[in-house]
């Protein structure tokens, strides 16, 4: 192999390649946001509900896990146009995550919430809360200290697959990375170089949302 | 001039997913193989093996799939060799999944009691004769149904191969979508192909969890 490594343009580049990370991380955040409050509420009607919703919930669940991102993403970017809905690749990559997102947070969350006890609902009925009160303050306080860990894992999944919604030229690094490697010939570098930015990415995040769980949840013991 | 998205059309997205079909297989067999040997290392007995061990499974799970596949693809050209997408894509799938498959499989070696690896110890054997006789047939049964599920998450990994140029189902989506431009039906197509692929395999491995809950009295879920 007589191969020169040189990183030295790769790295001149660093402006991009903060602001590809930043928009990584916004992204995924969004999604995130907006994924999250809309899988809660499925999933309590995934294991509450009526019987057609509930049925309605696991076909959507299903539907989105054994079909792939990419697919998805396509679907969303170039099917959804045609049906009047056109979406530019950023807007088209959140929708494509939040509905991925969604369809395995519902599953984590109902874990949860099929974990806590029966009596529990029963024993709020019995304090006279209404259904939304026992949901929020019962039944979601402590499915969420349950399925947090979960969560977490599925929220750096999500920051690691956002590296796919390049493929409809949405911004983030790994279309910064792609421009750069237009510009500079050196694809290993490039890609090198911000497998570690992702790298650094899981790692700080793992640490972060395990900090948040250690301070949130301090008073469960 | 554009094709209308026919028979013909689907015909040869159902064929193109033999491609993905023999990936997958490959990142099965070979991501299993490699992952076996890094789960055993995990749990071994030297702390500077399980150390490395850990950094290898950080590593992988903590980048993503798409640049794993990416740094080997264009890895292979620094050595002055042409990248060929299709030896690429099984090496890339082959590392990354050996990484999944050996964090899955420490967890059920680990859910064997302590007891028993001291026992075997007490009794004089091996590191080897210990995980081959006592703890891998115990271990067994419950590594079967996250084996399945994660079988899943290979096939589905394997779409990454089309942006690298590798024609399998997903790449084939892409093609027919542009030359018919009828992309609610061509990936609508795709994507119950993979369902098709998918879901049986989901059930499965659904099925088989709940039966060794209940046959353990656990409850369900929550691992």
């Amino acid at each position: 192999m007589d191969y020169q490594f040189d990183f030295g343009p790769v790295l001149a580049h660093w402006p991009e390649l903060l602001r590809g990370t930043w928009l990584t991380v916004a992204l995924t955040a969004a999604a995130t946001a907006i994924g999250l409050p809309i899988a809660a509420l499925l999933a309590a009607l995934r294991s509450y509900g009526p019987r057609p919703l509930r049925w309605l919930v696991s076909l959507y669940v299903e539907l989105i896990r054994n079909t792939p991102f990419l697919i998805q993403l396509y679907f969303v970017f170039f099917a959804l146009p045609g049906l009047g809905l056109r979406l530019t690749a950023n807007t088209a990559a959140i929708l494509a995550m939040v509905v991925n997102l969604v369809a395995y947070a519902i599953e984590i969350v109902r874990a949860g919430l099929e974990a806590i006890p029966r009596g529990q609902i029963e024993a709020g009925r019995a304090l006279g809360l209404g259904p939304y009160r026992i949901l929020r303050h019962i039944v979601l306080a402590q499915a969420l200290r349950v399925v947090y860990p979960a969560l977490a894992s599925q929220f750096v999944l999500q920051l690691l697959g956002s590296s796919l919604v390049s493929a409809i030229a949405a911004e983030e690094l790994t279309a910064v990375a792609n421009n750069i490697m237009i510009v500079t010939f050196r694809n290993f570098e490039v890609f090198g170089v911000v497998t570690l930015v992702y790298l650094a990415l899981s790692l700080l995040f793992r640490g972060l949302l395990g900090s948040v769980h250690r301070f949130a949840f301090r008073w469960t013991g | 001039m554009l094709r209308d998205f026919g028979p013909t059309e689907f015909l040869f997205l159902v064929t193109s997913a033999r491609w993905t079909v023999l990936l997958s297989l490959l990142a099965f067999v070979g991501g299993g193989l490699l992952g076996l040997v890094i789960a055993l290392m995990r749990v071994s007995p030297w702390p500077p093996l399980r150390l490395l061990m850990v950094g290898y499974i950080q590593v992988m799970q903590g980048t993503p799939a798409l640049m794993q596949l990416f740094m080997i693809y264009y890895g292979i050209g620094l050595f002055g060799i042409r990248p060929d997408p299709w030896v690429s894509a099984a090496y890339a799938f082959t590392v990354s999944s050996s990484a999944f498959f050996a964090e899955i499989w420490r967890g059920c070696i680990e859910a064997i009691p302590r007891g028993q690896w001291e026992s075997a110890r007490s009794l004089g054997l091996t590191f080897a004769q210990i995980v081959r006789l006592v703890i891998l047939p115990q271990a067994f049964r419950i590594m079967i149904p996250p084996t399945i599920g994660y079988m899943v998450q290979i096939i589905k990994g394997t779409s990454l191969a089309s942006l690298i140029g590798f024609t399998e189902l997903a790449r084939a989506g892409q093609v027919i979508n542009t030359i018919t431009f009828e992309p609610a039906r061509v990936f609508g197509s795709v994507a119950l192909i993979y369902f098709v692929l998918c879901w049986p395999l989901s059930w499965l491995s659904q099925r088989l969890e709940a039966r060794i809950a209940r046959t353990r009295g656990e409850a369900v879920g929550l691992g």
